[in-house]
């Protein structure tokens, strides 16, 4: 009698402290509440490139895809541009694949910005769904793809030509 | 229509004068010392009160009509219903126990208040976006009547107090009784200075600087004692203000606190002067007949009655509305806030009532505090802590 | 165990007061008091009993009231202090929120803000306050309930002496109980809807003994109500987007996966009118200036069909045409999308003449069109003018040069390269909002602002609360816990016959002015005593 009385109140004590050790470390955890989830498959999207090619993300399974959100309003984004270009060139035939996705700006802007850049991977405009589904929020902000489609790595903030490199041997196939 | 309702309101506001002055008569009857039946001073202030109480409703049918919604928008009309509500609350409590006593009690408070709203300005607003529901009129009126019904507890409370605390000698328990009555007068206070300078129309502009660092203007419709942040006065043969306050202070609101306190403070040491005793002294003969014990049952009894009703309008109905108007049933606006707490504070005094045996003094004091805290939600929230439900404060 | 065996023979848990069966006074301290303290029938609150291991002794520590009404105060001490300043999801998103309360309260806001008291009621001691809360509900309740329910259903209907004289209401008169005085004594009880049980004799008439319940069952709608505000923390239970539609413009819902879409047809603000709108508020209007009296986005809401892959072309299937104001959501699917902001006339269209300086001859206008201009515009006749670049929110950055800070065409900047057939090679020029400049030295041509078209942006709250129904459960239980409990009174009335004396005595959980005069009435012209009340002759002597 006394012992089912001492299980049954250390059951219920367990089952309140785990309700509230939940509450709060999802509380302290909310504001990282992401879309993208590392080691789960990159959500796929179609875009047009400035070129008008369409690129499908599903259609890159077997290469590593580094893809970057940026806008031409961000300083960062265009700072890192230039080592984008420069890695992109080091790994485009070790089947790495670059997408840049705009951030909802108009084509003369980017088009602009890419002129002016020299840059050689596909540039795309995005009209908020992809960014939606990928939880965008500030800029720039990369992701890494592995050959499988799977997100290994989320990036938010500016990269170093060192880290792009980095970056890009890691989902090299 | 709209000055025919507020002729309403005037006759209510009398009608409630003239019923204190029957119970009182009620009370110091010796002729029917009897204390099961009311005598005929009592009968006769219980009519006069209900007709004050249709005259009200009158008015605020009338109101209704005039401006197509419940008026309960602004803080005059919902002031107004609080004291009508509080009057309704009393005539069912009176109904049930009988006790002149307590209309001598809770009429003032309640004549005090609908005074109180009456200083704001009383012109018919339209309906902000927000506002234009139906959950404006449920909402709204739920609560006040919840409050009023809980604001009961508090006269009972009081003269539990006036009763039962020791008038011969000077105690924490005198001094802040005396506080609570202070607080009372000074909110006369604050009617008389403002009829008194609404009577005779005076208003002094100033120009200054806000806290934002620009140039702004602020008129004054009582004498400013403290003026704005680098204020310049610019009517002539006004009074130039004292002192000057910072920015980030309201002077306008600040100089009306003073001045309310000031006055309260001069009719107070009028009364004591007068009396020559604690106010609280000079009543308590007035309480020599009635019983504690039912006098400790009413005020509990009404936040028992209270209790719920406020739970319903304050916070479940409050909850949807918010969900509609709002997008989400709870922001952490001051108001809900303080509904919340007000909430906390009677749930505390229900679980120290019944599981802590608080009864009598005890639970009178919590009875006090509980309506200092529905009066700062109704006054300084409105007034001071700026949030969603600010739109009510002017 | 250490159970207590009562005269009467009923067995009582360990820690009883009064015996659950026949009332008689089993705890030697109570023995000395005059009138009984009923709270919980004086059943043995199981808590108080065991208090061996750490198990025991946190669930006792929850178990006491006072530590809930402790934990009630120092929660609505802490909610006050929320309230000083405001929070920081209703101040101006302008600056750094510490910068902001240092600006607008001095160090007290400085202060406010290091303490974290700007985001109070998110904080983890807060929530863990609340969370405290309602784990002394869930055993305060549980400790209280079961004995209490014990303790009502073995009650007996002869009680002790000692317990029915130390009822509040009490009385004994010297008089037999006639057939005659029963007989009325019981149709009056059984007219206030008492129930009566009888034994040997002696009667306890019983009303509303459910009321006894309330405070449980609002303690479970509290609990239901707090573990809804806990589910919102479940990813998928609660989406809180915020959706900025400019007039023409058709976007995807965020939150709903791409699988709705809306259309902003227009937005319509409107403004209480002196002229048009009720006389009676000519005063208020003329007080405050203007009122608000609308805005409303007159919405088109679409279903997109087929296979969802983000960027790619929607097809769309029109739903409903509805307009969402603020109090009228529009609601799909358990999403609600409410009117919670705008903007008045954002530019969208800015048109330009090709001038030439000296004579003031035009040679044909551009319309650029601010969310997607053209690169160039061919005027005919040899003129073109084409767009080198586009500042849509123009500014100097820090090294003085032309930048844009968004992609809102909030300020619009153009550098434009005229061609005309007297200069093939082309002039630049500069143009801004009230700012013309020739960079590359004098031109013979410029650009002529010629008008500017505006649209309404329109914001909308996406909103799906998963755990709205269990809040409303949560509610309606404890309303419905919180009426029973209040506007019902548990009475009890026992009639003994003891050695020629009828003893009556009755109690109620509250509102005794009622019982005393229900128990008036019952005992009028029987001859018999009402129970008098203990405590009003206490003061009398």
């Amino acid at each position: 009698m006394k012992k089912k009385r001492l299980v049954t109140r250390t059951i219920i004590l367990a089952v309140l402290a785990l309700a509230v050790g939940y509450t709060l470390y999802a509380n302290l955890n909310k504001e990282s509440n992401k879309k993208i989830v590392i080691g789960k498959p990159a959500p796929d999207f179609v875009l047009v490139d400035m070129e008008g090619n369409k690129h499908r993300l599903s259609d890159y399974k077997g290469q590593g895809v580094f893809i970057n959100f940026w806008a031409t309003w961000c300083k960062p984004c265009e700072r890192e541009m230039p080592y984008i270009e420069n890695q992109y060139q080091q790994f485009k035939d070790q089947g790495v694949q670059v997408l840049a996705i705009d951030s909802s700006e108009s084509e003369l802007v980017v088009n602009k910005f890419v002129a002016r850049h020299g840059l050689n991977f596909p540039v795309m405009i995005d009209r908020g769904e992809v960014q939606a589904a990928y939880g965008i929020n500030p800029l720039p902000i990369t992701f890494l793809v592995d050959k499988e489609g799977i997100v290994v790595k989320s990036h938010t903030g500016e990269l170093d030509e060192d880290t792009v490199r980095e970056f890009m041997e890691q989902i090299k196939p | 229509m709209v000055q025919l309702s507020s002729n309403f309101l005037f006759a209510a506001f009398i009608l409630y004068l003239v019923g204190i002055l029957f119970f009182g008569g009620a009370i110091k009857d010796k002729r029917h010392a009897d204390k099961n039946a009311p005598n005929r001073w009592a009968k006769i202030g219980i009519l006069v009160t209900i007709a004050g109480f249709l005259s009200q409703l009158t008015f605020f049918i009338l109101r209704w009509i005039a401006s197509g919604h419940a008026p309960v928008s602004n803080l005059f009309e919902f002031t107004t219903f609080f004291g009508m509500s509080l009057v309704g609350a009393f005539i069912v409590l009176y109904f049930m126990y009988k006790t002149p006593l307590l209309g001598m009690f809770t009429l003032p408070v309640a004549a005090l208040i609908i005074a109180y709203g009456s200083m704001f300005p009383r012109e018919v607003t339209p309906l902000i976006p927000a506002l234009q529901s139906y959950w404006l009129h449920i909402h709204v009126t739920t609560t006040a009547i919840g409050q009023a019904i809980l604001a009961v507890s508090f006269a009972a409370a009081l003269i539990y107090l006036v009763k039962s605390v020791d008038q011969t000698k000077k105690s924490k328990s005198t001094l802040w009784l005396e506080v609570v009555l202070f607080g009372l007068v000074s909110t006369l206070g604050f009617v008389l200075v403002s009829s008194y300078f609404a009577a005779t129309d005076y208003s002094a502009n100033f120009n200054y600087i806000n806290k934002e660092g620009q140039p702004a203007t602020e008129e004054y419709t009582i004498p400013a004692l403290v003026g704005p942040h680098q204020y310049e006065l610019t009517d002539k043969n006004r009074l130039e203000p004292l002192f000057e306050t910072p920015a980030i202070i309201s002077a306008k609101k600040l100089n009306t606190v003073i001045w309310s306190f000031a006055a309260g403070i001069l009719l107070y040491i009028l009364f004591r002067l007068i009396l020559r005793k604690r106010i609280a002294a000079a009543l308590q003969p007035w309480t020599k007949n009635i019983n504690l014990d039912l006098v400790d049952e009413i005020s509990y009894r009404s936040v028992l009655i209270g209790f719920p009703v406020f739970t319903l309008g304050g916070l479940i109905f409050a909850m949807i509305w918010a969900q509609i108007a709002w997008t989400r049933f709870w922001g952490w606006d001051p108001k809900e806030v303080w509904a919340l707490i007000t909430w906390l504070f009677y749930a505390a005094f229900l679980h120290l009532r019944l599981s802590k045996g608080w009864h009598g003094e005890k639970s009178a004091w919590l009875a006090v505090i509980g309506f200092i805290i529905i009066m700062f939600n109704l006054v300084a929230v409105n007034l001071v802590i700026a949030g969603l439900h600010s739109y009510a404060g002017s | 165990m250490n159970e207590v065996k009562c005269e009467c023979g009923h067995v009582n848990p360990h820690g009883t007061i009064l015996c659950e069966s026949c009332g008689r006074v089993l705890e030697e301290k109570e023995k000395e008091k005059q009138l009984l303290d009923m709270r919980y029938e004086g059943s043995a609150r199981r808590s108080q009993t065991y208090n061996k291991t750490i198990i025991d002794k946190v669930w006792n520590f929850f178990s006491s009231v006072k530590v809930g009404v402790w934990l009630i105060v120092i929660t609505l001490v802490a909610s006050s202090l929320g309230t000083i300043f405001p929070q920081e999801m209703y101040i101006p998103p302008l600056m750094p929120p510490g910068q902001y309360y240092e600006e607008q309260y001095g160090w007290l806001g400085k202060l406010y803000y290091e303490l974290g008291f700007h985001n109070l009621y998110s904080s983890w001691w807060y929530l863990l306050l609340i969370a405290s809360i309602g784990v002394s509900l869930v055993i305060c309740s549980l400790d209280r309930v079961i004995p209490l329910h014990r303790a009502l259903n073995k009650q007996r209907v002869s009680r002790h002496e000692s317990y029915l004289k130390r009822q509040r209401l009490y009385s004994v008169s010297e008089s037999a109980l006639t057939d005659d005085a029963v007989g009325k004594i019981k149709q009056k009880l059984s007219a206030k809807r008492y129930k009566l049980r009888e034994e040997n004799g002696d009667i306890l008439a019983e009303k509303n003994r459910f009321s006894r319940w309330g405070p449980y069952v609002n303690h479970v709608g509290l609990i239901i109500f707090l573990i809804g505000g806990m589910l919102r923390f479940v990813p998928g239970m609660y989406v809180d987007e915020i959706l900025w539609l400019r007039e023409g413009e058709t976007k995807a819902i965020p939150g709903t996966d791409g699988q709705y879409y809306l259309k902003n047809n227009a937005f319509i603000f409107e403004v209480y009118d002196k002229e048009k709108d009720d006389e009676v508020f000519q005063d208020a209007i003329n007080k405050v200036g203007t009122v608000v009296k609308n805005y409303q986005t007159d919405a088109t809401l679409y279903k997109r069909a087929g296979e969802i892959v983000p960027g790619e072309k929607p097809e769309l299937e029109e739903i409903r045409d509805q307009s969402i104001q603020v109090n009228k959501p529009l609601k799909v699917d358990g999403f609600a999308l409410y009117q919670v902001d705008y903007k008045l006339n954002e530019m969208s269209k800015m048109s330009f003449n090709l001038e030439n300086k000296e004579t003031g001859e035009q040679f044909g206008g551009v319309t650029l069109d601010l969310y997607e201009p053209d690169m160039e515009y061919d005027l005919g006749n040899g003129y073109r003018v084409e767009v080198m670049s586009y500042f849509p929110d123009f500014e100097f950055n820090a090294d003085g040069e032309p930048a844009t800070k968004s992609r809102i065409p909030n300020n619009p900047a153009f550098i434009f390269k005229m061609f005309t057939p007297d200069k093939p090679e082309g002039e630049v020029s500069f143009v801004a909002i009230r700012q013309n400049i020739e960079p590359l030295g004098d031109n013979d041509y410029k650009m002529t602002f010629n008008g500017v078209e505006t649209k309404n942006v329109t914001a909308l709250t996406v909103r799906k609360d998963l755990t709205l129904w269990i809040i409303g459960l949560g509610g309606l239980i404890f309303m419905i816990g919180v009426i029973q409990g209040a506007y019902w009174n548990h009475r009890r009335l026992w009639i003994r016959k003891i050695d020629n004396q009828i003893w009556t005595a009755a109690h109620t959980n509250k509102n005794w002015h009622g019982l005393k005069r229900e128990l008036e009435m019952v005992f009028a012209d029987t001859g018999i005593k009402a129970p008098e009340d203990q405590l009003v002759e206490e003061k009398k002597d």
